[in-house]
């Protein structure tokens, strides 16, 4: 900037002028506009850097609180809506109703007790399903024989969907927490075993390359290149398995239970309470992002030799 | 310095055959290693210096073949690509398999190669050359009498591999290992190795023992001598690619 006003402009003009003349195509190539008008042909000018005009492609740079700006929106419209009578409160009753039938719930120990129950039936099908889902794609990935054995079934297992052996279990198992928290493990074994099975036989050739160069023994080469190396696949599968066993909670407590959050939304679809329903969504939302922040804390913990640049 | 003068050959091959179904990548190969020996082998892309090397590490399983090799029970590889495990720290991959006992010489082989308060790193923090001086270190705590090394410098930049030929050369003076460097650089070839091979269909057609003392000078008229006989025995003309 300081260098062309320090300048005579027009001077510059001038001497520019002259000097594209002698820069000028040969007259059979100049089209009559390009002729007219000659500062169509002036070289780029030198821009201070500080003031580039280009933008960068994609869409920009992040705006602050971005990820709060919608859901905060979607407050505001629902508060509006409730305020000025848009929203019938027996289909959607104002955010206020639904803090106070919070507040109710709580102070007679009804979301207490049916979050607790949920919880357990969840926490416990989330364990069991983990462990013997490891346990199987360990056994299958490690071993030719523990995978035609095992890799079969569990193929079959996953074409049926386990909401649709609810009639049988519950033939076997009855209705009680058995059935529930085996409904859930059913459900969560799948994708825990797929992932962990699949990253297990991924193992990059390389790797078992070097360590028979190094001279490995078996049980190193399983500590220290096998099972780390399958962590990731793990974790994917670990993810999957969070929200199915959220999704296979709402259905067992849906259709048989006397506790449990479920339950507690069942209920009160009987006697039309919306706020109760609304409470027991809300709840469910936590509980999702709650356990996927978990999970991705687990992630972040266990694959810190992933981050690039920690430093 | 003639190999047959040492007591006993680091690596000794008779008659190695190795095929691809129809195709013979090694043809009735022999070769004498001795003890100390840096011996670089050349050739074309395709030439089967791979698969010699893969033959000398055994990692050779399901490859067609006759013939006889003896090579040390301590034998090391540093391959193409650093090949270190991203879930482990340096230290980690230096000591691979020997436990917590390792840990004290994993340290110092790291020192050798000047990456000494690195031990924690990831390798994913380190620069492509970082990354292969821990392929180094990692040969060198176990100290190989035989270093197998497949083309180790091929995907540096050209400066890092100048810094590296440097400190394998300082390693190998230190260590005294055998090496047998796979390489399609001629200069590099030049400037390490004491004897350099060239290979081509299979068959070794040259073993040319390199006699220049002390530190080697691409100015140097033997380098220059040395250089244009391994291109033309490669099937590339020098002169042709001056006068180009």
């Amino acid at each position: 900037m300081t260098y062309v006003s320090s300048s005579p402009s027009r001077g510059l003009d001038v001497l520019d002028r002259e000097r594209l003349a002698s820069f000028a195509p040969p007259a059979s190539h100049a089209s009559p506009t390009s002729h007219s008008s000659p500062t169509s042909l002036r070289p780029p000018a030198i821009v201070e850097t500080s003031t580039r005009r280009r933008r960068r492609l994609g869409p920009g740079p992040a705006i602050p609180f971005g990820l709060q700006i919608g859901p905060i929106a979607l407050l505001l419209t629902w508060t509006a809506g409730s305020t000025f009578g848009l929203l019938d409160p027996r289909i959607l009753p104002a955010p206020l109703t639904i803090v106070a039938t919070f507040g109710d719930l709580i102070a007679d120990g009804r979301l207490q007790s049916n979050f607790l129950t949920s919880s357990v039936r969840a926490l416990l099908g989330l364990g069991f399903g983990i462990v013997i889902g490891l346990l199987l794609a360990v056994i299958s990935g490690l071993s030719r024989i523990g995978e035609a054995f095992i890799d079969g079934p569990i193929q079959i297992k996953r074409a049926v969907p386990t909401l649709a052996m609810i009639p049988l279990l519950m033939l076997w198992l009855g209705i009680g927490e058995t059935m529930k928290v085996t409904i859930i493990t059913l459900g969560v074994v799948v994708p825990i075993y797929m992932h962990t099975h699949n990253a297990l036989r991924a193992i990059d050739e390389r790797y078992v390359e070097l360590a028979e160069t190094l001279s490995m023994s078996q049980r190193d080469f399983l500590v220290q290149v096998i099972l780390p190396g399958a962590v990731p696949g793990f974790l994917l599968g670990l993810r999957f398995a969070v929200t199915l066993c959220w999704v296979s909670l709402v259905v067992v407590e849906q259709i048989n239970a006397t506790s449990g959050l479920g339950y507690m939304i069942e209920l009160a679809r009987t006697y039309g309470q919306t706020q109760i329903i609304i409470v027991g969504l809300v709840v469910y939302a936590f509980l999702g992002l709650a356990s996927d922040g978990v999970v991705r804390l687990l992630e972040r913990r266990l694959l810190s030799w992933r981050r690039t640049l920690a430093h | 310095m003639a190999p047959h003068a040492r007591p006993l050959n680091a690596v000794e091959v008779r008659r190695l055959t190795r095929r691809f179904g129809e195709v013979t990548i090694l043809d009735n190969l022999d070769l004498e290693i001795g003890q100390g020996e840096f011996v670089a082998l050349l050739g074309k892309s395709g030439s089967g210096k791979s698969t010699f090397l893969r033959a000398l590490a055994g990692l050779d399983y399901e490859v067609e073949g006759t013939g006889a090799l003896r090579t040390p029970e301590k034998l090391s590889v540093v391959f193409q690509d650093a090949r270190l495990l991203p879930w482990r720290n340096v230290i980690q991959n230096v000591t691979l398999g020997l436990g917590g006992a390792g840990r004290e010489a994993g340290r110092k082989a790291l020192e050798e190669v000047g990456l000494a308060g690195r031990e924690t790193a990831w390798p994913i923090q380190l620069s492509g050359g970082e990354q292969q001086r821990v392929a180094l270190a990692r040969s060198l705590v176990r100290e190989p009498a035989l270093l197998l090394a497949d083309e180790p410098f091929g995907a540096l930049d050209a400066l890092t591999r100048l810094k590296m030929h440097d400190l394998l050369r300082e390693l190998c003076t230190r260590h005294r290992p055998a090496v047998l460097l796979v390489t399609h650089d001629v200069d590099e070839a030049i400037s390490l190795a004491d004897r350099i091979l060239v290979l081509d269909q299979g068959r070794l057609v040259e073993d040319l023992t390199i006699d220049i003392k002390g530190r080697r000078n691409h100015g140097d008229p033997r380098f220059g001598a040395i250089r244009t006989q391994l291109l033309s025995r490669l099937g590339v003309d020098a002169d042709d690619r001056s006068a180009a």
